[in-house]
């Protein structure tokens, strides 16, 4: 009985998302004449036309330089571009508008942070916490901090499954750390790290805590003063939303004391060749003309997901990561999932024995699949599992149990090629 | 399978790959480098040894990577040895035209010989690198270069 109703629910719910992926006009795009199946949603997620739409509208009708400008055009490129900063802050529960910092992305957000807390916090002997399944971009930023004021870098190992060794981290924690920067959700590994309890042991210390919600932001429900985390940086790209715009989102009082990271215009309130003084926040930290548009249209992206149900959304997500998770591990004798957390999202890494990562790339490509392969930008995850790369496929709001079957399906064709 | 999968994944491909010649450590190597294609993890080691008259004697490799790297080395190995250090440059020259799509004359084509089998690898300008990269790491060891080199 109960599998009879699950099933229900699950059409119920599979005539939802036949709706959201008319939303993506991309996914009507035939790749090698087949029709386009897309498992790189971690790399990057296709933009719904409300975005799209949006973008051209805003270049068509209102193309205008922000801030200062007296003419209407620039009125209303403004008055957009702050709109989007107060949909950021309600879609995380941010207090203020001043803590809401439009950037380039996640790595510009973490380079602002090393940057500058770097140069306001960091000194000779002082360390930095991270663990063993960051990104590259939240590793190196740190390394460049370390190797300019001689801070050190350590590490939280993580176990064979790929969750965080927790008592690891207590331990780690030191009275030289000045900073834990961790991931929220492992772009190679899947694995969703615990970072409000994270967040409460580094705080029982005064320690400050980055989270990198490039994975985290898309599939679960952030709320920055639940999860009372100090810094929470994302890109737009990774929620259906434009390239090159990103969000820093930091608690005032920190960002405060932080000097600016970059100079130039709209992050000044007044400059003589003598003395500078520096704009308020958020400005302080938005030198230059920003990603007008960027920002625009993730402010839209942010609509469209607020206009879908998103708890139910994320459940979706989840059944269909678990269906997915159990179709890979009994299809194929010589497939093996890298990345068994308990807690985990809907990224499927695997290596078949015998069979790189690439064919494997290839070959899906050639049955309209896109996946990634390679290290995805988590070399030390790589060197911890043994394997030079991994095949991997992400999930996204709008895939569906029929492709993944699909998937599946083609994996087989690899075989053939290799077998 | 699709016609151009078939063209990139030959029989000759597939079978270098499975089971690569010359696939080990040269104790007596005078020449060696190390290369890498970061993008994809790539990783490859190469042993020269070359004799007075600047021959390749000897030539094996180790490491991991995808089927077209692998064979490309497998067969590489194969055609290099024997051959003096400036045919083995002509014959890399003529590989990277074929592998990157440059036209070639039937003389040219010739002078390749096996390699041949690589030309699928035009279709696919993402893999191009994969095939490439043991012949630079075989140009970095005869040149004996210190550092290892990447295909970025």
């Amino acid at each position: 009985m109960r599998r009879a109703t699950e099933s229900k629910d699950i059409m119920e719910t599979t005539l939802n998302i036949k709706k959201i992926r008319e939303d993506f006009p991309i996914l009507q795009t035939l790749v090698h004449n087949k029709p386009l199946v897309y498992f790189d949603n971690a790399a990057t997620t296709h933009k719904p036309k409300a975005v799209i739409d949006k973008v051209a509208e805003y270049y068509l009708e209102t193309n205008s330089n922000i801030h200062r400008g007296v003419h209407l055009l620039s009125q209303k490129a403004t008055s957009e571009y702050e709109a989007a900063r107060e949909k950021v802050l309600k879609f995380i529960n941010a207090k203020k508008l001043s803590e809401i910092i439009f950037t380039k992305g996640t790595t510009d957000s973490i380079n602002l942070v090393a940057s500058s807390f770097g140069r306001a916090f960091i000194k000779e002997g002082d360390e930095i916490l991270i663990s063993y399944m960051e990104h590259h971009s939240n590793i190196v930023p740190w390394q460049i901090l370390c190797e300019t004021t001689g801070a050190k870098l350590k590490v939280i190992p993580i176990n064979d499954d790929g969750e965080l060794i927790m008592e690891e981290y207590e331990k780690l924690l030191s009275p030289r750390t000045k900073l834990v920067s961790i991931v929220h959700i492992s772009n190679s590994l899947g694995t969703i790290n615990p970072v409000k309890k994270i967040a409460e042991i580094a705080h029982e210390k005064d320690i400050p805590v980055l989270i990198d919600g490039a994975q985290g932001i898309q599939h679960s429900k952030v709320d920055v003063q639940d999860l009372d985390c100090d810094f929470y940086v994302f890109s737009g790209h990774k929620l259906y939303g434009p390239t090159g715009v990103g969000v820093l989102y930091g608690k005032q009082r920190l960002l405060e004391q932080m000097p600016p990271y970059q100079g130039g215009g709209d992050m000044i309130s007044k400059v003589t060749f003598e003395k500078t003084k520096y704009n308020t926040l958020p400005y302080k930290f938005e030198a230059g003309t920003p990603n007008i548009v960027g920002v625009i249209g993730l402010g839209t992206a942010i609509d469209y997901m607020n206009g879908l149900d998103t708890e139910n959304l994320f459940n979706y997500e989840h059944e269909l990561s678990e269906y997915a998770h159990e179709k890979f591990r009994n299809s194929f004798p010589g497939l093996t999932i890298i990345g068994n957390a308990k807690e985990k999202t809907g990224i499927i890494s695997f290596i078949l024995e015998g069979i790189h990562p690439h064919d494997i790339g290839t070959i899906l490509d050639f049955e309209g699949i896109a996946i990634r392969t390679g290290h995805h930008c988590t070399q030390p995850v790589m060197d911890r599992f043994g394997v030079p790369a991994t095949a991997r496929l992400s999930l996204g709001i709008y895939n569906t149990r029929e492709e993944i079957d699909y998937a599946v399906n083609s994996i087989k064709k690899v075989y053939e090629v290799f077998g | 399978m699709d016609q151009e999968l078939r063209e990139l994944y030959q029989q000759v491909i597939l079978d270098h790959n499975k089971t690569p010649r010359n696939f080990k450590k040269l104790e007596e190597a005078n020449h060696f480098a190390e290369g890498f294609n970061p993008l994809c993890g790539d990783h490859i080691d190469i042993y020269v040894l070359v004799d007075e008259n600047n021959m390749i004697k000897e030539v094996s490799f180790q490491g991991s990577g995808c089927a077209i790297s692998k064979s490309s080395a497998s067969l590489m190995t194969t055609i290099v040895k024997g051959k003096k250090i400036e045919e083995a440059e002509e014959i890399f020259d003529k590989f990277q035209k074929l592998v990157t799509g440059v036209e070639i004359s039937e003389a040219e084509m010739e002078q390749l010989g096996k390699l041949a089998i690589f030309q699928g690898v035009k279709e696919f300008p993402a893999r191009v690198k994969c095939a490439s990269l043991a012949w630079h790491t075989l140009n970095a060891a005869l040149k004996n270069e210190e550092q290892s080199i990447t295909t970025e």
